[in-house]
C-alpha cells in the first residue's frame, strides 16, 4: 500500500456555536517515531487529534493526505480515552475492525489471539470485554487498532487513570509498533510520559499550536513563555 | 440470518393448512354453529361426503357481506330479504330451505313487564316497551336482529330510550349482557337451550307464528365469483337435502327438547 | 373444569395452543426480521424526515387491531386487491396481520434500545470507517440480548391479540381457532369456565415462553458474557 502520508494541515479551524476550539493550526506530519501532543486541559488536544483522524468537522482551512480517500481511512486508526468497549469477547473485539474489511472469521480470529497474547491479553480472550480493568481495556483498544497494520495510530490520552504497571505496558506496546513502522501521534498531560516516548513534541495552548520541536530542545529550551510556564507546573489561565 | 430465513420459511409451511380433504368455506349463523348442531352434522358430512367444511361464525349480515365478496363458497342464513337480494344481485345462484327453528322472548323470571301474559310477540315487546323495562337488541344487523326490528314495526314501536340497549355484538355476548342487566332479549331458542350462563333469565313467551325462523342455503354463484368450489357447494345442498340430514336435524335435541325441524323439499 | 379440558378438548386443546404459538412466533420472527434493522436504521442515520418516521412508528404501537383486522380483510378479500391469492381464512392471513401490529412495536423498542448503544458506539464506528450496513448489523448483533425485550414485547402483543386474526381468520375450527379466538368463542357461548380456563393457558403459555428465553440466554450469558 502506498504511504499516506504526509498529512498537510493548512489553516484548519473548528469552531462549535460560535466559540474558538482550535486553530488556525497549520503542520505537517511525516517521517517516523511517536509525536506527543502536550498542553494544559481544555487546550483542543482532543479536537486536534479528532480533526487529523477526520471524525471532527473542521470550520475553516484545508487536510491534505498523499493518498486517497477510501485508503486514508483505512491506513489509520484510533483509540479514545475512555475505551469505547463493545458487547463482544476480547478476541471478537480486537478481530472486529478485520471484519469489518471483509477478512474471514477464522483469519479475522487468529490474527485477533496473536494481537491479544502480544498486549498480554492472551488468557482474557473469551472473557466480554465489558468486564475487564481499566488496564486491560486499553490494551484490548490498542490490539484493536493495531490489528489493522495501520500506517498511522492516534492515541488520545490513552494512559490517563491507568496504574505504573499498565501504563509501562502500553509504552511498551507502542514502542514496538513505532519499531515497526507505525507513525504514532498521541495526546498526554503526563510529562514523564512524555519525556519518556517522544521524539518531538506539539505543545498546544488555548487551541493554538504554540510549538513543535524535537523532544529535546522542547523540554530544555521552551520557545514560548506557556511552554515554559507549562513545564515548571504553573497552572496556564 | 440464513438460520433465521430458515426458521421463518419453516415456520410458514408449518402454519399453512394441510390440504387433505376437500374444503367448502360456509358462513353460517352463531345460532347455527353455538347450538352445537354443527358439531353433529360436520362429522356426518365430512363421512359421507368427503367434504371438510370450514365454518365460519358470523352474524347474518356479515356472512351474507362474506357470500357477496366471494370469500366463501356457500351461506347458511336466516333473513329472508337479505337472502332474497343477494340472489337478485346475482352473488348467489338460488336460496333453499333446509330448516327452521324459532325465536323467543327471554327475560327476568319474575317478568315485570309480564309478557308471558301478551297474545303475540309484538304485544310482548309492547308491553317491555310500555313498562320501559330494560331490553337487549343485538344491533349488529344479524338474523336476529332483523327479525327483532321487524317485531318492533308490527308493534308500532320506534324503540328508543335509556330501556332500550343496542350492544351491537354476536348473540352470545347480547346474551352474557341480558343476564348481567336482568333485560329482556329476543333470541333463537337453539342458542338459548345450549347457553351455559342463564343466570336468573327464563323463556317467557314462544309460539307466535311470527317467531318462525328459517334457514336457507344459499350457494355463491361461481358465475361471479369464478374460484369458488361450486361442485363441492352442490354437493353439499344435496347432502343438506337428504333424508339423513333430516334424521340427524330433527333428532338434535338438548335437554329433551328438539330445536331444529327439518323442511327442505326434493329438487 | 381441569377434569372437563382433559377429557373434552384434549386433542383440540393442544392443537389449537400450537397454531397459537404458530401464527404468533412466525409473526414475530418476521416482524423482528424488519423492525430489528428498521431500529437500528433510525438509530445511525440522520436526515430530516428520521424524526416523522419515529413519531410515525410511535403512532403505530398503539394501532387498534381490530382495524388492522380490518385492512387486512379487506385488502385479502376475494373483492379486494389481493383477493386472488385466496389468503383470507388462513394461518398466513393471520400472520400477515400480526406482523402489521407488531412490528412498529418492536422497531420502536428497538429504537430506544439501539439509540444507547450508538451513543457507546458511534465514535468506534465512525473511527473504523464501517458502512451504514456494516453499523446496523453491528448493533443489531451486540444488542441483541437487549433486542430480546423488544421481540418478547411482540409476541406478547401477538399472543394475546384477538381482534385481528378473528376477522382475518375467521376462527374457523381446525383451520383458523387460536386461544384467544377459542376464548372469545367459549365466552360467546356463556361457558365461563372454559374460557377461563383457556384464559388460564393463554396465560401460563405467556410465561412460560418469556421464562424460558429469558433462562436461555441466561445461560448463554454465563458461558459467554
Amino acid at each position: 500500500m502506498q504511504s499516506i502520508l504526509p498529512l498537510t494541515l493548512e489553516d484548519i479551524e473548528i469552531r462549535r456555536n460560535g466559540k474558538r476550539l482550535l486553530g488556525p493550526v497549520s503542520w505537517v506530519l511525516d517521517g517516523a517515531g511517536i509525536s506527543i501532543l502536550m498542553g494544559p486541559n481544555g487546550s483542543g488536544k482532543t479536537t486536534f487529534l479528532r480533526a487529523m483522524h477526520g471524525i471532527e468537522r473542521i470550520s475553516g482551512g484545508r487536510i491534505r493526505w498523499a493518498a486517497q480517500a477510501p485508503e486514508v481511512q483505512q491506513a489509520q486508526a484510533f483509540v479514545f480515552q475512555a475505551p469505547i468497549m463493545m458487547r463482544r469477547t476480547v478476541r471478537d473485539s480486537i478481530a472486529y475492525p478485520l471484519r469489518l474489511r471483509g477478512v474471514s472469521r477464522a483469519q479475522a480470529r487468529s490474527a485477533a489471539e496473536e494481537w491479544a497474547a502480544r498486549v498480554g491479553l492472551g488468557a482474557a480472550l473469551a472473557r466480554p470485554a465489558m468486564v475487564l480493568s481499566g488496564g486491560e481495556k486499553q490494551k484490548l483498544a490498542l490490539a484493536r487498532a493495531l490489528v489493522t497494520a495501520p500506517q498511522l495510530l492516534f492515541l488520545d490520552e490513552p494512559c490517563a487513570n491507568l496504574d505504573g504497571r499498565a501504563t509501562h505496558d502500553i509504552e511498551h506496546i507502542l514502542q514496538d509498533a513505532c519499531k515497526a513502522g507505525t507513525r504514532v501521534v498521541m495526546s498526554t498531560h503526563d510529562i514523564g510520559q512524555a519525556r519518556r516516548l517522544a521524539d518531538d513534541v506539539l505543545f498546544l495552548h488555548d487551541g493554538r499550536l504554540l510549538e513543535t520541536a524535537p523532544k529535546d530542545q522542547f523540554f530544555t529550551r521552551p520557545a514560548t513563555p506557556e511552554g515554559a510556564a507549562f513545564l515548571k507546573g504553573d497552572l496556564l489561565l | 440470518m440464513i438460520r433465521v430465513i430458515g426458521i421463518c420459511a419453516l415456520l410458514m409451511a408449518w402454519a399453512a393448512p394441510s390440504v387433505q380433504a376437500e374444503t367448502l368455506r360456509m358462513a353460517v349463523t352463531t345460532s347455527f354453529a353455538n347450538s352445537g348442531l354443527s358439531d353433529i352434522l360436520l362429522p356426518a358430512i365430512r363421512a359421507d361426503t368427503g367434504l371438510e367444511v370450514q365454518l365460519l361464525v358470523v352474524g347474518t349480515g356479515q356472512a351474507l357481506r362474506l357470500a357477496a365478496a366471494g370469500d366463501v363458497d356457500a351461506v347458511l342464513a336466516h333473513a329472508r330479504a337479505a337472502e332474497d337480494q343477494l340472489v337478485a344481485d346475482g352473488h348467489a345462484t338460488h336460496r333453499r330451505e333446509i330448516m327452521y327453528n324459532d325465536f323467543v322472548l327471554i327475560g327476568p323470571a319474575d317478568d315485570p313487564a309480564e309478557i308471558a301474559q301478551a297474545d303475540t310477540a309484538a304485544g310482548a315487546l309492547a308491553r317491555i316497551a310500555g313498562a320501559a323495562q330494560p331490553f337487549v337488541s343485538r344491533g349488529d344487523n344479524s338474523g336476529t336482529h332483523v327479525q327483532e326490528l321487524a317485531l318492533w314495526q308490527a308493534a308500532g314501536i320506534e324503540p328508543q330510550g335509556r330501556w332500550y340497549r343496542a350492544t351491537g355484538s354476536g348473540m352470545g355476548a347480547a346474551l352474557n349482557f341480558a343476564v348481567a342487566t336482568g333485560g329482556y332479549i329476543l333470541s333463537d331458542r337453539a342458542t338459548w337451550l345450549s347457553f351455559g350462563n342463564k343466570g336468573d333469565l327464563a323463556i317467557l313467551f314462544s309460539g307466535d307464528a311470527a317467531l318462525f325462523n328459517q334457514y336457507a342455503y344459499l350457494p355463491v354463484n361461481p358465475d361471479r365469483h369464478p374460484h369458488v368450489n361450486a361442485a363441492a357447494a352442490h354437493r353439499l345442498e344435496g347432502w343438506l337435502t337428504s333424508d339423513r340430514a333430516r334424521d340427524l336435524i330433527d333428532g338434535f335435541t338438548i335437554a329433551g327438547t328438539q330445536l331444529f325441524t327439518f323442511n327442505a323439499t326434493g329438487d | 373444569m381441569a377434569a372437563k379440558l382433559a377429557v373434552s378438548l384434549d386433542g383440540e386443546l393442544v392443537e389449537i395452543t400450537i397454531r397459537s404459538l404458530q401464527v404468533t412466533i412466525t409473526a414475530t420472527l418476521i416482524a423482528a426480521l424488519i423492525g430489528l434493522p428498521l431500529g437500528a436504521w433510525l438509530a445511525v442515520s440522520r436526515f430530516p424526515a428520521r424524526r416523522y418516521i419515529i413519531a410515525l412508528l410511535n403512532a403505530l404501537m398503539g394501532l387498534p387491531p381490530v382495524v388492522v383486522g380490518l385492512i387486512v380483510y379487506i385488502l385479502l378479500s376475494r373483492a379486494g386487491p389481493f383477493g386472488v391469492l385466496g389468503l383470507l381464512f388462513t394461518p398466513t392471513a393471520m400472520v400477515i396481520a400480526q406482523v402489521i401490529i407488531i412490528t412498529p412495536l418492536i422497531a420502536s423498542i428497538a429504537h430506544q434500545a439501539m439509540r444507547e448503544l450508538w451513543a457507546d458506539y458511534r465514535d468506534l464506528l465512525i473511527s473504523l470507517n464501517a458502512t451504514r450496513m456494516q453499523r446496523i448489523a453491528t448493533l443489531v448483533w451486540d444488542g441483541r440480548r437487549t433486542l430480546l425485550t423488544a421481540k418478547l414485547a411482540g409476541f406478547g402483543r401477538g399472543i394475546g391479540e384477538v381482534g385481528a386474526i378473528m376477522i382475518v381468520g375467521g376462527n374457523i375450527d381446525n383451520a383458523t381457532r387460536v386461544l384467544t379466538t377459542a376464548i372469545a368463542l367459549e365466552t360467546g357461548k356463556g361457558d365461563f369456565a372454559l374460557a377461563l380456563a383457556l384464559g388460564f393457558i393463554l396465560i401460563g403459555l405467556a410465561v412460560a415462553v418469556n421464562l424460558g428465553i429469558h433462562m436461555l440466554s441466561r445461560t448463554e450469558q454465563g458461558s459467554l458474557w
